[in-house]
């Protein structure tokens, strides 16, 4: 885009995650919000009853430190809540506990890549707030007679990531929040799941002249409910903002709203009008001491993270730092890699088949890599009979895609392997023969009860046959010849 | 002596020995609120059945000798700030008509497993602001004394109660003098525990970092009893201490002698009643008469205690009646063709003058360019506050001065000057700032009418508060004078 030269992109992003507790973030209600009845987990606190007080779950703030470590971040050794002050039906309190200026954690960086470039964006905080409740119209918002509030999700803790305006294009923010919701998901905070809400994300979007060190006027976008959302919306953004500063005029500081069925962004609401939170610090709690034993503790506890685990592929496993960073994009595909590999498949071979077939399949359906039926052992499988001729390639092709769409994938494997397979007794008689030649010793053995030297014996054939006789009639021929 | 008349020690004592059941003295006290409650107007409810129902699960538990506690049998009074499960609990205020909440507060749970009687929610200044009782939203509370005068505030309504036989003991809310200010002018026994002392849970907030619930009874003896029955770490208030309870009666009887016992000069205020120092002078004499030391100290910074918490508690008030805005409970004003009109609506119709100002002055001093030049100051002059006491006490064990500057004043008289009435809790706002513990005890009558002497002890050294005023009372007569309505001890 021609953008990029006359105008410098500015993107600055702040992620909500909501962090996965059993309870909620000051009281013991459950945090499952999606499933349960309306209105069904809810207590006098995260109902904000007049008398009721938060207590603070331990859980929420080791998993805030957590990611904050995750993400190079410092973390101060006090801290504390502070109430951000607001009206809204959605907020039972009048005011939602977050952290306004001692956050649990601040300065840290997030590396990521795009298109196999690296990457570093500054993060400016982590800190902790309780979510809100949810409302819900009757019909279009301004038509409804009424609106219900849920607030079985008020109270569920929450973490925001304040990134720097460090990032210069869409395709640099959607690789920033890739990057970070595996992280997220590394480290088992968040799920990772946008479209229903448990990871959100709001961008500052603005331009500046290129070579300018100013920033330029910032609009806020909110409502991006997916990585594709996310550089669309910014992509679109930027080709407006361009359209008005080419044209003379003045952007405003101000929120938008993208509309993904239409692919804009719609003003919300202007400076002038921006809301006056009356931070102070929460006086129903406590400061807290972060003790050095307490992060030392969850520093240690913290799993291999993607970055380093992409390091790990490249020098262990030899692959490229594309695939690498493919591969590490998610926990649980970076697990099943290496499960696969573990199981004696070739590294390269079974990127390939995941980031390929694997993965065209699952994206086609919208699917995890963790939610197929096909499992690591079916297609370190599947690689020993394309390794060893049994199958062909193609065949192969045709097999995994079988396997993918049965819920069990172990019958069209076997038939795989059917298709190919020796069973006749004319065809196996001079396999038989070959291996009772080649091997006088195990036959003496077996003559002599020793009934482990059999198993050797069906070993040597399969050898012989690439994996292609079956073992069962092998197993009768050979007790019928030496006995 | 009639039920109602007597101190909670003397009716335990009664019903171990089977001389009386509860439900006799439940009774009795429902008489008196009967005969005297439309002259004090100290309840906004009263709870008969659920009095009567306690007060017989209270004769079983005293028949079969089952965990029987000091407290078990004993009528007591609430004030509406506590949330008591499946009862209104209303603060005082209209905007909460029609509440009852579905849980009660840890002290009132604390109270229903000692197995006491509660008598009913006792009136207050809304949200309890105000020292007079006249900023409630339903009635003013009359002072049994003279009926024509306040009762002091927020707790009047408890106050009243006790004063006039209405309730044997009660709990009250203290977050400025909310407790001790009303005991000095109804010549009560009102104490107000160090901060975090007393689980908040269940209390309707006012300033969450001021806030604090404590006694008002007979005699110090009294207030000993109840404290201890609601003293101690809740896990459901983190800024309930753990510090351990003592036994607040085994250190009662040890006397002054040889305490040292501060006078900070700077409690001797402007505008003081010649009446009401000169009262005060003549117990400090006395206590050094049993054997104290007495000394001059200074507090330096108490002028501005005042200042600092009209900024403190505003900011924090404003931030906790945000709830209040009539779409899950209480009063809704209807009719708004919008959002903002229904907030607005309900919140003006809902909340009284004092309340909004309050709100008002909150919201300013948070706001946006204001916070660092109110909130963050009084912030700053709290920790001045703070070490003025702690260097105190490098001195001395207690303080000791006037509760309030005046006795009861006639209804009205201050209704129109807000800083006037402010002016009330000047020398009893110290202590909730600065962390410490403060109790009020009677120290003799002018015209008629009471004044408190107030003994303030360190953090936590409830017992050491309690001591002196033990000590104080059992060398005089004070206490035992009653008000009219009460009636002679006959």
């Amino acid at each position: 885009m021609s953008v990029a030269t006359r105008y410098e992109v500015v993107v600055g992003l702040e992620v909500h995650a909501q962090v996965l507790t059993e309870s909620k973030m000051f009281c013991g209600c459950s945090t499952d919000y999606l499933t349960a009845p309306p209105n069904a987990n809810t207590c006098p606190v995260c109902l904000g009853l007049p008398g009721s007080l938060p207590v603070i779950n331990r859980r929420a703030v080791e998993a805030t430190i957590r990611t904050a470590l995750a993400l190079n971040c410092e973390i101060p050794e006090f801290s504390k809540f502070d109430r951000k002050n607001y009206f809204y039906p959605d907020l039972p309190k009048g005011y939602q506990i977050s952290q306004y200026d001692l956050p649990f954690s601040r300065h840290g960086h997030l590396d990521f890549d795009v298109k196999g470039e690296p990457h570093r964006c500054g993060i400016t905080r982590v800190h902790l707030e309780e979510d809100t409740g949810k409302l819900l119209h009757e019909g279009a918002i301004h038509e409804s007679q009424a609106s219900l509030v849920n607030f079985n999700r008020a109270g569920v803790p929450l973490m925001e990531i304040v990134s720097e305006p460090d990032l210069r294009s869409a395709d640099e923010a959607r690789e920033y929040v890739m990057r970070l919701r595996a992280i997220l998901q590394y480290i088992g905070v968040n799920n990772g799941d946008m479209e229903s809400g448990q990871l959100r994300c709001d961008a500052n979007v603005s331009l500046r002249p290129a070579g300018q060190s100013e920033l330029g006027t910032k609009v806020e976008i909110k409502n991006m409910n997916s990585f594709r959302a996310i550089h669309r919306a910014i992509e679109y953004e930027v080709e407006r903002q361009t359209e008005v500063l080419d044209g003379g005029g003045r952007l405003t500081q101000e929120t938008r709203g993208w509309n993904d069925a239409r692919g804009l962004t719609i003003s919300q609401r202007t400076k002038e009008f921006a809301e006056d939170y009356r931070y102070f610090p929460e006086p129903d709690l406590p400061p807290l001491d972060v003790s050095r034993m307490w992060v030392d503790e969850i520093r240690a506890s913290l799993p291999e993270l993607p970055a380093a685990r992409r390091e790990r592929f490249i020098t262990t496993y030899g692959l490229t730092p594309y695939d690498a960073s493919l591969l590490t994009s998610t926990r649980p595909m970076a697990q099943f890699f290496e499960e696969t590999v573990r199981l004696g498949a070739p590294a390269k071979t079974s990127a390939n088949w995941i980031l390929g077939d694997f993965s065209r399949l699952l994206n086609a359906d919208l699917r995890e890599i963790q939610d197929a039926s096909v499992k690591p052992a079916h297609l370190q499988e599947l690689i020993a009979l394309i390794d060893s001729g049994v199958i062909s390639g193609k065949m192969a092709k045709q097999t995994f895609e079988a396997m993918y769409r049965a819920s069990d994938p172990a019958p069209a494997l076997a038939e795989a392997k059917g298709l190919s397979q020796i069973s006749g007794d004319a065809e196996l008689a001079g396999l038989v023969d070959q291996v009772i030649a080649e091997n006088a010793k195990s036959v003496a053995d077996f003559k002599a009860g020793k009934a482990q030297a059999l198993k050797f014996l069906i070993g040597q054939a399969m050898k012989l046959s690439k994996g292609r006789a079956n073992p069962q009639r092998l197993d009768a021929l050979l007790r019928e010849k030496i006995s | 002596m009639r039920l109602f008349q007597r101190t909670i020690r003397d009716l335990h004592q009664m019903l171990i020995d089977r001389e009386i059941s509860s439900v006799e003295l439940t009774e009795s006290v429902m008489d008196q609120i009967q005969n005297v409650g439309d002259r004090t107007k100290a309840y906004l409810l009263v709870t008969n059945e659920l009095a009567l129902r306690q007060a017989r699960a209270a004769d079983d538990r005293l028949r079969s000798k089952r965990d029987v506690r000091p407290l078990t049998g004993i009528p007591i009074a609430l004030k509406d700030v506590l949330c008591v499960k499946d009862v209104a609990s209303t603060a005082g205020s209209k905007i909460l008509k029609g509440f009852t909440p579905p849980y009660s507060a840890t002290v009132v749970e604390r109270l229903e497993a000692e197995g006491a009687v509660f008598l009913g929610k006792t009136n207050c200044d809304e949200f309890a602001m105000g020292s007079s009782n006249e900023n409630s939203g339903y009635w003013p509370v009359h002072n049994p004394w003279a009926l024509d005068r306040v009762p002091g505030g927020s707790s009047g309504g408890s106050a009243a109660a006790v004063a006039s036989g209405e309730a044997i003991c009660a709990l009250g809310s203290d977050t400025g003098g909310s407790i001790r200010q009303p005991a000095a002018l109804t010549g009560i026994v009102g104490f107000k525990p160090t901060y975090g002392r007393v689980s908040r849970y269940g209390l309707i907030a006012f300033a969450s970092s001021l806030d604090q619930i404590g006694p008002m009874t007979r005699d110090v003896a009294d207030s000993a009893v109840l404290l201890q029955a609601i003293a101690g770490h809740d896990p459901r208030d983190s800024t309930s201490s753990s510090n351990p309870v003592p036994d607040y009666l085994a250190s009662l009887r040890e006397g002054v002698k040889g305490m040292r016992l501060g006078v900070p000069k700077e409690y001797f205020v402007a505008g003081m009643e010649p009446a009401v120092e000169q009262s005060i002078r003549d117990a400090i004499r006395l206590l050094e008469q049993q054997g104290a030391a007495i000394e001059e100290v200074s507090l330096p910074h108490s002028d501005v205690a005042l200042p600092a918490y009209y900024i403190i508690a505003p900011a924090e008030a404003s931030s906790n009646l945000a709830r209040y805005d009539g779409t899950r409970y209480g009063f809704q004003a209807g009719g708004g063709h919008n959002l903002i009109e229904e907030y607005m609506a309900t919140r003006q119709q809902g909340f009284g003058a004092e309340v909004k100002r309050r709100i008002m002055l909150g919201t300013y001093a948070l706001s946006s360019g204001y916070y660092d030049a109110y909130y963050l100051q009084a912030q700053k002059v709290r920790t001045l506050i703070i070490e003025d006491f702690q260097q105190a006490f490098t001195k001395v064990d207690a303080l000791l001065g006037a509760t309030s500057p005046t006795v009861a004043f006639p209804l009205g008289a201050k209704t129109q000057d807000p800083v006037a009435m402010y002016l009330n809790d000047i020398i009893t706002i110290p202590a909730n700032l600065g962390n410490v513990c403060g109790i009020s005890v009677p120290c003799g009558l002018a015209d008629g009418l009471p004044i408190g002497l107030q003994v303030i002890a360190p953090g936590f050294r409830e017992d050491t508060a309690l001591r002196v005023a033990y000590a104080f009372e059992t060398a005089t007569e004070f206490h035992k004078a009653s008000s009219p309505l009460m009636g002679a001890a006959a």
